[in-house]
C-alpha cells in the first residue's frame, strides 16, 4: 500500500519538474521578468511529494514490508530499528531517493533564502536545478524504482550487508550527499550567472554560503567514512587510496579551491572565469564519482548493483550536463576580464591563486591515479592497480612547499603588501621549528629526508597558524580552519611515521612480547545477539612500568546473510590509540591477532571537526 | 577560427573521448576472471629461502627433468590461503612437479608456524617480504598460483585466488598432459 503511494508520488514529481521548468522559462522570457510565489508553491509541492515517497519507503522498511523488493533485498525482521532506518539508503534505489530528497530540499531552501537576488538569475537557477532533478527522477522511476512489487510476499528478508550495519556508516551517505547535492546548486547557479552575464561580486557573495555549506558536509562525510574504515575494516588505517575514497576526495580538492577563489571574486572582482570553471568541475566530479561507484566500473563495497543499463543512464545524463555546461560557458561567457591594474605579486589574490594551483595539482594526482587504470584497461586490456606509494611519492614533495606557503599566504593583504620590517617572530618560529624537528628526527629513528622536511614544515605551519590565532588582522573562521588544518597534517604525519604494528597467530593462554609490552590472550567467550553470534576475545596488554590495558575485540557472525565481521577494540587517549582486532583462523582455537599502536589518532578527527567548525562559523557570520 | 572556438573544440573532443572510455568500460565484464592464459616469460629473481636464509636464484629451481613448476604466492595471514592449502598438499603428492612457495609480505615466524600447523606442500619456500617480487611477476594479491613450463620457462597458466576443486582438476590435467 505505502509502496504504491511512494511510487505515484515520484511520478507526480516528474510532472512537477516539467511544469516548473516551463513556468520558470515562461517568466524568464516574459517582458517584465517576474517571480511569482506560485513557483515557490510548485517547488514546495514537489518537495512534499518527494518527502511522501521517501517516508513511504521508510515505512516499508520499518514495518518490514517484504512485498517491496528493496525491503526484501536489504532488510530482515531481526534487524535493530536503527539499521532498518539506515537500510533505506543502504542500497542503490534508496540512496538515489535520498539524493533526490536532498536535491529538492536544497532547491526549496535556495529559493526561500534568495529573496534579494535578481529574478532572471533565480529563475534560470531553478531551471538548471530542475533539469538535474528531472534526470534523477527519470533514472529512479525507470531504472531503479525503490517501490518494485514482489508477489508472493516472502516471510523474511535477505538482510543488510553486516559490514554496513554500523552507526558511522548509517550517517555517512546522507552527510556526503548533502555535500554533493550542494555542489549541484553551485553548478546551476553559476550556469545561470553566465547566461545572465552576472558573474560578479554580488553573485559570489550570494553563492558563497552554499559553497561553504557543501564543503562542510563533504568534509564531514569523508571523515565519517574514514572513521568507519578505521574501526570496522580492521586494517588499522583510515585512508587507503581506494578508488572509491578518491572519488570523494576529488570534489573536495576542487571545492576547497573554489572556497578560496570565490572570496577573491567577492572582494576583488577577479578570477571570474576560473571560479566558474571550478564550480562546474566540482559538480562534474561529484557526479562522476557517483557514476564510477554505482556503475560497478570500480568494484568495491560501495557497489550496490552491477546493472549496466543504470550505469549507462548516469553516464549519458552526466555527459549531457557537462556538455551543456561547457557549451554555455563557451558561447555565453562574455570575457570582459581585465587584469586589475593594481594587481601586485605579493597580495592575497596571488596567495589564493597559489593555493588553487596546489589544489589542482593534488586533484590531478588523485584523478590520474583513479582513472588511469580504467583508461589503460580499455585501451590496452591491461589491468593495473594504483596504490598508496604512487600518491605518496607524487604528493609529498609538493606538500612541503604547500605547507610552507600556507604559513605566509593567509597573512598577505588584499591588493598590496609591504614587508618593511624584519620579522623577528618568523625567525623565532623558524628556529623553534628546526629545533623540534631535530629532536624528533634524532630520537625517533626517522631516516628519510622527506619525512624530516615534512615534519619541519608542518611544525612551521602549526606555529605560524598558532601565532595567527592571536592576531586581529585575520578573520576568525579562517584562523580556526587553518590552525585545524595544520594540526590535521601534523597528526596524519606523526601517525603515519610512528605507528607500530604487531601481527601474530595466537591461542588462548599465549603470551607474546612486542616492543616493551606483553600481549596476553586471556580467554574467549561465546554470546548470542539478536541477529548475530558473538565471539569475545579477552586480551591484556602490560606495558612495563605502566597500567595494564584490557581489550575485548569481537568477531560477529551474522545470520542474515551469513557473514563474519571483526570489531576492533580501540582504547583511545589524547596521545594515542591502542587497537586490537582478531580474526578466526582455525576452528575456534587459533586466531590471527593484530595489535596496533597509533599515536595522535584522535587528533585527526578532532582537527577535521575543528576545520569544519571554522566553515560553520563562516556561514553563520554571514 | 578563433582561439575560443579552438578551445571549445578541444574541450568537446576530450569530453567525448572520456565518455567513450567510460562507455566501453561499462560494457566490459568487470568480474575478474580468475584464470589468465597469457603466455609470457617468468621474470627471474633472487631472494632468501624461508628456513635456511640462503639466497636462491629462482631459475635454478626449475628442473628440466620435470615438466611443470607450480609457483604459489601465499601468506600466513591470508585466510583463503588456508582453504587452498589442502589442494596444495594433494598436489605435492604428484611426482613430476616442483611446487615453489613465495611467502608474501609475511612475518617469518608466523609463516613457519603456519607450515608447521598445516603441513608443507612446498619443495622450497622463498621470501617476498616487501611484495616487490610478486609485483614483478604480475600478481594482484594473495593467493595466486602460476604454472610454469620448465622447458621454455614460460608461464602457461595463472590462477587468481584460492585453488578450488575446479581449478585443482584443471591443474592436474595440465600436469598429467
Amino acid at each position: 500500500m505505502t509502496s504504491q503511494l511512494g511510487h505515484f508520488s515520484l511520478i507526480f514529481s516528474i510532472f512537477f519538474s516539467i511544469f516548473i521548468i516551463f513556468q520558470s522559462l515562461n517568466f524568464f522570457f516574459s517582458k517584465k521578468i517576474i517571480f511569482k510565489s506560485s513557483l515557490l508553491s510548485l517547488i514546495f509541492l514537489q518537495l512534499f511529494f518527494v518527502i511522501v515517497s521517501f517516508l513511504s519507503l521508510l515505512t516499508a522498511f520499518l514495518y518490514s514490508d517484504f512485498s517491496n523488493v528493496t525491503v526484501y533485498n536489504n532488510s530482515h525482521t531481526s534487524k535493530p530499528l536503527f539499521y532498518k532506518i539506515s537500510g533505506v539508503w543502504g542500497n542503490h534505489e534508496g540512496s538515489l531517493l535520498l539524493w533526490l530528497l536532498v536535491l529538492t530540499l536544497f532547491l526549496f531552501i535556495f529559493v526561500l533564502s534568495s529573496k534579494k537576488v535578481e529574478n532572471k538569475y533565480k529563475l534560470l537557477t531553478i531551471v538548471f536545478q530542475e533539469i538535474i532533478i528531472f534526470g534523477f527522477l527519470i533514472f529512479i522511476v525507470f531504472t531503479s524504482n525503490p517501490f518494485e512489487y514482489l508477489y508472493p510476499t516472502p516471510n523474511e528478508g535477505l538482510g543488510l550487508n553486516p559490514i554496513l550495519q554500523d552507526p558511522a556508516l548509517a550517517i555517512h551517505p546522507p552527510i556526503l550527499y548533502l555535500g554533493y547535492v550542494g555542489s549541484s546548486l553551485i553548478f546551476s547557479s553559476s550556469l545561470s550567472a553566465i547566461i545572465n552575464n552576472g558573474v560578479n561580486p554580488e553573485w559570489a557573495k550570494h553563492i558563497k554560503s552554499w559553497v561553504f555549506t557543501s564543503w562542510i558536509f563533504l568534509t564531514l562525510g569523508i571523515m565519517v567514512g574514514s572513521i568507519w574504515a578505521y574501526y570496522e575494516l580492521g586494517w588499522g588505517g583510515f585512508w587507503f587510496w581506494d578508488p572509491v575514497e578518491n572519488v570523494s576526495l576529488m570534489p573536495w580538492f576542487c571545492l576547497t579551491a573554489l572556497l578560496h577563489s570565490i572570496v577573491v571574486l567577492e572582494k576583488r572582482n577577479f578570477l571570474k572565469k576560473w571560479t566558474i570553471i571550478l564550480s562546474i568541475a566540482t559538480f562534474a566530479l561529484s557526479m562522476s564519482g557517483t557514476f564510477l561507484v554505482r556503475s560497478g566500473i570500480l568494484n568495491s563495497i560501495h557497489t550496490f548493483a552491477n546493472d549496466p543499463s543504470r550505469g549507462l543512464f548516469i553516464l549519458i545524463f552526466l555527459f549531457l550536463l557537462i556538455i551543456m555546461a561547457v557549451t554555455i560557458l563557451f558561447l555565453n561567457y562574455k570575457s570582459e576580464e581585465t587584469r586589475p591594474n593594481n594587481f601586485i605579486l605579493l597580495s592575497k589574490e596571488t596567495a589564493v591563486l597559489i593555493n588553487n594551483w596546489f589544489m589542482m595539482f593534488f586533484l590531478s594526482v588523485v584523478l590520474i591515479g583513479t582513472v588511469y587504470p580504467i583508461f589503460l584497461e580499455v585501451l590496452t586490456n591491461e589491468k593495473i592497480s594504483v596504490g598508496a606509494p604512487f600518491y605518496q611519492k607524487l604528493m609529498v614533495p609538493f606538500l612541503i612547499p604547500f605547507l610552507i606557503f600556507m604559513s605566509f599566504g593567509p597573512r598577505l593583504r588584499w591588493i598590496k603588501n609591504n614587508f618593511n620590517k624584519l620579522n623577528f617572530k618568523l625567525i623565532f618560529i623558524f628556529i623553534v621549528t628546526s629545533l623540534i624537528s631535530y629532536i624528533i628526527v634524532k630520537y625517533s629513528g626517522v631516516r628519510y629526508l622527506f619525512s624530516t622536511l615534512l615534519i619541519s614544515s608542518s611544525f612551521f605551519l602549526l606555529f605560524n597558524t598558532l601565532v595567527d590565532l592571536f592576531k586581529k588582522t585575520v578573520q576568525f573562521p579562517q584562523k580556526i580552519s587553518h590552525f585545524a588544518f595544520s594540526v590535521l597534517i601534523l597528526s596524519i604525519l606523526i601517525n603515519g611515521i610512528f605507528s607500530k604494528e604487531f601481527n601474530s597467530n595466537m591461542k588462548v593462554g599465549d603470551e607474546l612480547k612486542f616492543m616493551n609490552k606483553t600481549i596476553i590472550f586471556k580467554s574467549i567467550n561465546f554470546e548470542e545477539e539478536k541477529n548475530y553470534k558473538l565471539l569475545k576475545g579477552n586480551f591484556e596488554i602490560i606495558e612495563s612500568g605502566k597500567r595494564s590495558l584490557n581489550f575485548i575485540p569481537e568477531i560477529r557472525i551474522y545470520n542474515q546473510p551469513v557473514v563474519s565481521t571483526s570489531e576492533a577494540d580501540i582504547k583511545t587517549t589524547l596521545f594515542n590509540d591502542n587497537f586490537i582486532v582478531f580474526t578466526l583462523l582455525k576452528e575456534d582455537e587459533i586466531f590471527n591477532v593484530r595489535y596496533q599502536y597509533k599515536p595522535f589518532m584522535i587528533w585527526i578527527w578532532i582537527s577535521i571537526l575543528a576545520l569544519t567548525f571554522g566553515g560553520i562559523l563562516a556561514v553563520i557570520k554571514k | 577560427m578563433t582561439q575560443k572556438n579552438i578551445n571549445f573544440l578541444i574541450t568537446t573532443i576530450v569530453i567525448i573521448f572520456i565518455f567513450f572510455i567510460f562507455f566501453i568500460s561499462l560494457n566490459k565484464k568487470n568480474i575478474y576472471t580468475n584464470e589468465e592464459i597469457k603466455i609470457k616469460n617468468i621474470e627471474n629473481f633472487k631472494t632468501k629461502e624461508l628456513f635456511s636464509g640462503n639466497i636462491i636464484d629462482f631459475t635454478s629451481l626449475i628442473d628440466k627433468k620435470k615438466k611443470i613448476t607450480v609457483l604459489n604466492i601465499w601468506a600466513s595471514w591470508c585466510l583463503p590461503c588456508r582453504d587452498e592449502h589442502e589442494f596444495l598438499m594433494e598436489l605435492s603428492k604428484i611426482q613430476n612437479v616442483t611446487i615453489i612457495g613465495l611467502n608474501y609480505k609475511d612475518n617469518k615466524d608466523n609463516a613457519k608456524s603456519f607450515i608447521k600447523e598445516f603441513g608443507n606442500p612446498f619443495d622450497i619456500i622463498l621470501i617476498d617480504d616487501k611484495g616487490l617480487i610478486s609485483i614483478d611477476i604480475g600478481a594482484y594479491g594473495v593467493p595466486e598460483t602460476y604454472l610454469i613450463n620448465n622447458f621454455d620457462k614460460k608461464i602457461i597458466k595463472k590462477y587468481i585466488g584460492p585453488i578450488d576443486n575446479v581449478k585443482f582438476k584443471k591443474i592436474i590435467s595440465l600436469i598429467k598432459l
